[in-house]
């Protein structure tokens, strides 16, 4: 766990979600609205809590991070460019011919990626053999997982939820990045989830429901999987209500903004947005 | 052969998982269910710590493996051979060949075997299917010693594979001492007036009828393409070079198995006659095991014949 303060943090996430419109912008191409709903919850991991060492990113002692919503990628290698992964100029390729920064994350071609992902729902069952591998390996690393709230209609991330009870995955850590909205439309229109906590209760986890873009309540959610009491057998699922597009205002709650590129204007305007929102 | 016991090529994948499970520590089971019929059973007694059973949960089964698999392990997941192909086809594809990953998929009730079960559990496609995913290597050992052999070269060389075992009885063809390559054919006799290959449970098949036909004047090579991906192409340009003539014999699907893979090389090439003899692109049924191959031509008699008519 890294010492940063909580302004520090929020600024940081403030920093990746500018570095992911310039990404996105640059390569005309991507997510931005899942990339920025689940800032915070990604930012916190790699700032604060997962211990990793970018000058040897396949140390099996190491936390791992999962995004198994693959294609709000942008986020994750905005932290990995930051800390020293690859080069920080690389973020400029992404989606480009030859770029280890691909379309979605491939482990084979980018430091620091744990698990290729981008067939929504697999990233689930994959982090879970991670955290299963750790407790097999007696490792105390612990594995955190993105999902998406329309990625929870996968059939297979409830395989995988199973399978966390079964083997007491303590260490196994998913926050639902829960913004409503799925590519064709709202998920309560698409494919209604119900209760998504409820779901994860009735499945022997622990959960917790949050604000997932207030960085307060997203390291509060995090310190206690840390914490002695959660040391309990059971998985944790961090239900955190986002805004898609956050931070961005003609970007939030915009099922449109799933999945194109900003122009000139607009990315100027969203850069001035983000700045300001610095403290 | 025929003197020894039929034994189901499954059995030698149990037997051998757990003295390899002894030998490699990181070497992990992860069963679906169905280990009993698998024959993961003393697997799950003797090495209960490298054990797993994710219960009726193909996909998650082989996304969980490739998850192990990052943290070093090497898992084997075992099935039957129908979901361990197309119902995980998928994760096998992005989580276990576009990664890379060391994830042995172990699967009984290859082809035909599982006769009396019907289409459902009866694996025709599965070879073919996989054979396009990059990375990834195919393998159906022809008895029991055989697939004992290719189980341990598996759980030894990196990379993701795929394991084709019989749920039926197979005749033994190899003593216990015989040595195979993943990758290289194994020639069971030199021949010149045709050649036969064949894989898994119809090399016994390919054996018999190089037999009638040396009593009717006619010398058959016979080769044991054990592992159709990465093809031994060698092998089969030489088939092609020095004899001309080529039968394919497989208990599979004759789109895109091991009869298409040699038609690949030999159209290639531009010369040569490939026969390809394997399940007429059709399901089968509850039946007798030989009854599905005889109703698909997959016997000696037509061997034999398909190598007559080539003379």
């Amino acid at each position: 766990m890294n010492d940063i303060s909580m302004k520090d943090l929020k600024n940081k996430a403030t920093e990746m979600r500018m570095k992911v419109v310039d990404m996105i912008y640059k390569a005309q191409s991507g997510h931005p609205g899942g990339s920025l709903s689940a800032a915070e919850f990604v930012t916190a991991c790699y700032f604060k809590y997962m211990n990793v060492d970018p000058e040897n990113p396949k140390w099996e002692d190491r936390d791992r991070m999962v995004l198994s919503k693959g294609h709000v990628c942008p986020i994750q290698y905005a932290c990995l460019g930051t800390l020293g992964f690859f080069p920080e100029e690389v973020l400029d390729t992404l989606r480009k011919e030859g770029s280890p920064l691909q379309g979605h994350p491939s482990m084979i071609k980018c430091p620091g990626i744990d698990i290729s992902t981008g067939s929504l729902g697999q990233g689930m069952a994959c982090a879970a053999g991670m955290a299963l591998g750790g407790k097999m390996n007696k490792k105390d690393y612990k594995v955190f997982c993105v999902l998406g709230d329309g990625e929870s209609q996968e059939g297979i991330i409830w395989e995988g939820a199973n399978t966390a009870n079964k083997y007491k995955l303590d260490n196994f850590i998913v926050f639902v990045d829960d913004n409503g909205l799925q590519l064709d439309g709202p998920c309560d229109e698409i494919m209604p989830n119900g209760d998504l906590g409820e779901k994860f209760k009735a499945f022997g986890w622990d959960v917790c429901y949050i604000n997932g873009n207030d960085m307060e309540e997203v390291c509060k959610a995090l310190d206690w999987c840390y914490s002695d009491e959660a040391q309990n057998g059971n998985p944790k699922a961090i239900i955190g209500k986002t805004v898609k597009g956050k931070g961005v205002s003609f970007m939030e709650n915009q099922v449109g903004w799933h999945g194109v590129a900003p122009n000139d204007e607009q990315y100027a305007q969203a850069m001035e947005e983000l700045k300001a929102q610095l403290i | 052969m025929s003197e020894l016991k039929k034994i189901p090529t499954r059995n030698g994948f149990g037997d051998e998982i757990v003295a390899v499970g002894k030998d490699h520590p990181e070497v992990v089971v992860l069963d679906i269910d169905i280990g009993k019929s698998c024959k993961t059973q003393d697997f799950r007694k003797e090495l209960p710590d490298q054990y797993i059973n994710v219960g009726i949960a193909e996909q998650n089964g082989a996304a969980v493996a490739a998850g192990l698999a990052t943290c070093g392990k090497v898992p084997f997941v075992v099935t039957y051979a129908a979901f361990g192909s197309m119902r995980i086809c998928e994760m096998i594809r992005q989580e276990i060949c576009y990664t890379n990953l060391n994830v042995k998929i172990a699967c009984s009730h290859g082809g035909f075997t599982p006769a009396n079960d019907g289409a459902s559990h009866q694996a025709i496609e599965d070879m073919g299917i996989l054979r396009t995913i990059p990375n990834i290597s195919i393998m159906m050992p022809a008895d029991y010693n055989q697939a004992r052999k290719l189980v341990r070269a598996a759980a030894e060389t990196y990379g993701p594979m795929y394991l084709r075992f019989t749920r039926d009885a197979m005749e033994q063809v190899y003593g216990p001492d015989v040595e195979f390559e993943i990758g290289k054919a194994y020639q069971i006799q030199d021949g010149k007036d045709v050649a036969i290959i064949a894989n898994g449970d119809t090399v016994s098949l390919a054996i018999k009828a190089a037999k009638e036909l040396e009593a009717k004047g006619i010398s058959a090579r016979v080769l044991d393409m054990h592992t159709i991906k990465p093809l031994d192409v060698d092998a089969v340009k030489a088939c092609v070079e020095e004899i001309g003539k080529v039968i394919t014999v497989e208990d599979h699907n004759i789109i895109n198995g091991l009869g298409s893979a040699v038609c690949e090389v030999a159209a290639e090439m531009g010369k040569g006659i490939v026969k390809r003899i394997g399940i007429q692109d059709q399901f089968g049924e509850s039946a007798p095991y030989e009854r599905l191959l005889a109703k698909n031509g997959i016997t000696v008699e037509n061997i034999v014949a398909t190598a007559e008519a080539l003379q």
